[in-house]
């Protein structure tokens, strides 16, 4: 693998062109066991050479939509689309994806060597090209020195290169990975994501990745799709996702965020005045085009590092701004989350990058102080 | 102390009870003498004796082959009817089946043996060698159905998706991924259902005819004319093939118990 810095951004976003054609296409899909509904009418284009994220709490139908991909299971209505051709009755050894398992299911009674050559071996490709091309994929996750050991002499992170070597050798056209990095610790995941990404665009293939890590799927993807009891809650890019979730359930499933429910006082869009509403009393303002009219209920949302704190009261003290105390401190080390509780019982998070040294922090337990933000800082949700 | 002490007098008398007549017929195999029950030195002087005795060996034969067979018999139905109680959870009447199979594991011998002569009679089969097959891998068949079971419900089906996702089909995924990794399991089923078959005495004295004695049939009718040292010899070749056989299911279990653990343990270690 090419050591780069790091995975570069690139200009791709063939979801926002209207003449380019999905690679992998789930019309209306649904599947029930039983009187389960695992996922209900689901609707999704991923396209060419992205890396896609299905993110949600277990038990939100992902595995399984990537189990139908895979043929595993057949949907019970609705049809998948592989490059225009349905994919209904094609057996899943004979369709050209290939899955990295959450349990990395490497076979224990085969060498390393063997592991990534059993693919190929079904293919009926020449001896001397799956030797060649077992070697490249050694090569590629490093672990060269390893070809002959047995998958039980193995690190739970070379285990799961073998794994990805296994899955990549037949360089199939869609690799899904199953919650690959999950047994894998912190620093090692995090290595490994970066690693991920620069392999996908290594090798122009398309991704599919099922996680309940938002972080992970926050690094890795193009796109994530999250998902909450078998239904698309959204589909954007990680920036759109986190900056602006369209409903509560998204807002709180990535990241931290403050949730105040309130109703709209007045709705003029964005250009003259924007959104008001009234929160139980605190005044908020939002620019922001919003569908919702007079009186309706709806919630405001802020993440805790666009909320400002400082004892000094700001310019403007009706709208956007509550005073309080210093409830609790969480000490993260790049930087503390302040608990703020209102005069009007309420509690905000306000996070603070820790520029200064610790010893310098001028806020402790028990200071009065104020909170405040920007009218751009925060969106109203309707959902 | 004291506990220890009665602890060790029990399990003493407990063994002894257990294995002191096998040890007496052990030893009494080597005797020079004629008398059973009188030491005249030690010889091997029966172990010659049994060789030459056409009927014996002629029966030890018969018993060989039948617990070739109906062992490998047994294992392949065995081994199958585990995958199907395992894996195929949606069939009607499972609960039924899969507690039927361990209704021979009960079931009096001479039950089995009774029924299954009946069988041969309204079908008019004629009684012989093949008939102490079939009956005797009806009854071990149970066995290796339970050892298979037992290693299958502990085997993880993603392997066996890995080897279909890799574009293997669903058979040659079976004899390439799932057979090597319960063979040890099979293996030891086989061995069971060989050492079962090779003592039976009720069943097969059910099920034989002319030409078809096995080595148990043979030894329960000699004794009865007088115990000779020779079936002691015999006796003691087959406690030791037994012994062996037993040893040899239980040991490959143990062992791949003791190696599954290793792995999940270098597994958790990462």
């Amino acid at each position: 693998m090419a050591k780069s810095l790091g995975p570069v951004k690139r200009k791709f976003s063939p979801w926002t062109d209207p003449t380019s054609v999905p690679f992998i296409r789930f019309e209306n899909i649904t599947k029930r066991f039983g009187n389960f509904t695992a996922v209900e009418n689901l609707t999704l284009d991923i396209y060419e050479r992205e890396f896609f994220a299905l993110l949600g709490p277990s038990g939100c139908g992902k595995t399984t939509l990537m189990r139908m991909l895979a043929g595993f299971e057949e949907p019970t209505e609705g049809r998948i689309l592989l490059q225009g051709k349905d994919l209904a009755g094609v057996p899943p050894y004979r369709r050209p994806t290939n899955m990295m398992f959450q349990s990395y299911a490497l076979f224990p009674h085969m060498t390393v060597e063997k592991n990534i050559a059993f693919g190929l071996e079904q293919d009926k490709l020449p001896k001397a090209e799956i030797a060649a091309r077992v070697e490249e994929m050694l090569k590629l996750v490093k672990l060269e020195q390893f070809a002959k050991r047995k998958p039980s002499q193995l690190s739970g992170g070379q285990r799961q290169r073998v794994a990805l070597a296994r899955s990549l050798a037949k360089r199939p056209k869609v690799l899904l990975l199953d919650e690959p990095l999950g047994a894998l610790d912190k620093k090692l995941r995090e290595e490994t994501q970066f690693e991920l990404t620069d392999l996908q665009h290594t090798l122009g293939l398309t991704f599919l990745i099922v996680t309940h890590d938002q972080e992970e799927a926050m690094t890795v993807s193009d796109r994530i799709a999250v998902m909450d009891k078998g239904v698309i809650m959204q589909v954007a890019t990680p920036a759109e996702i986190y900056e602006a979730p369209n409903s509560r359930y998204v807002a709180d499933f990535i990241g931290d965020i403050n949730i105040i429910e309130g109703a709209i006082v007045s709705n003029s869009g964005a250009a003259s005045g924007g959104v008001m509403l009234d929160c139980d009393g605190l005044k908020i303002a939002v620019d922001q085009e919003c569908p919702a009219s007079t009186g309706d209920r709806v919630a405001y949302a802020i993440r805790p590092e666009k909320v400002r704190l400082g004892i000094e009261p700001p310019a403007d003290t009706a709208v956007n701004a509550a005073a309080g105390e210093v409830y609790d401190i969480g000490y993260l080390g790049d930087f503390s989350l302040f608990l703020v509780k209102l005069d009007d019982g309420r509690i905000i998070r306000a996070a603070q990058a820790n520029i200064q040294r610790l010893v310098d922090r001028p806020l402790t337990f028990g200071d009065r102080v104020w909170v405040h933000w920007s009218r751009d800082a925060g969106l109203v949700l309707t959902r | 102390m004291k506990n220890a002490r009665f602890d060790a007098t029990v399990l003493t008398l407990g063994f002894a009870f257990l294995y002191i007549p096998i040890l007496i017929l052990v030893i009494y195999s080597f005797n020079a003498s004629r008398l059973v029950t009188v030491w005249g030195g030690f010889s091997l002087v029966w172990y010659q004796q049994m060789w030459s005795n056409q009927g014996l060996m002629d029966a030890a034969w018969v018993t060989a082959r039948v617990a070739l067979l109906s062992a490998t018999i047994a294992t392949i139905l065995g081994t199958l009817a585990a995958l199907t109680l395992v894996r195929f959870r949606k069939i009607p009447g499972r609960l039924l089946f899969s507690g039927m199979i361990y209704a021979p594991l009960v079931m009096p011998e001479v039950i089995t043996g009774l029924s299954l002569l009946l069988l041969f009679v309204s079908l008019n089969v004629d009684r012989g060698f093949w008939t102490v097959v079939i009956a005797h891998t009806t009854f071990s068949m149970c066995y290796v159905a339970i050892v298979v079971q037992s290693r299958l419900l502990t085997f993880d089906r993603s392997l066996e998706e890995a080897a279909l996702d890799l574009g293997c089909p669903p058979v040659k995924t079976f004899f390439r991924i799932t057979l090597p990794l319960i063979l040890p399991a099979v293996l030891a089923g086989w061995m069971l259902a060989f050492t079962l078959s090779l003592d039976d005495l009720v069943i097969a004295n059910f099920n034989t005819g002319p030409g078809a004695t096995t080595l148990p049939i043979k030894i329960y009718s000699q004794v009865r004319l007088g115990v000779t040292p020779e079936i002691n010899a015999i006796c003691t070749i087959l406690i030791g093939l037994v012994a062996i056989g037993v040893i040899a299911a239980s040991l490959a279990t143990k062992r791949n118990e003791l190696r599954r653990q290793r792995d999940e343990h270098a597994a958790a270690q990462g």
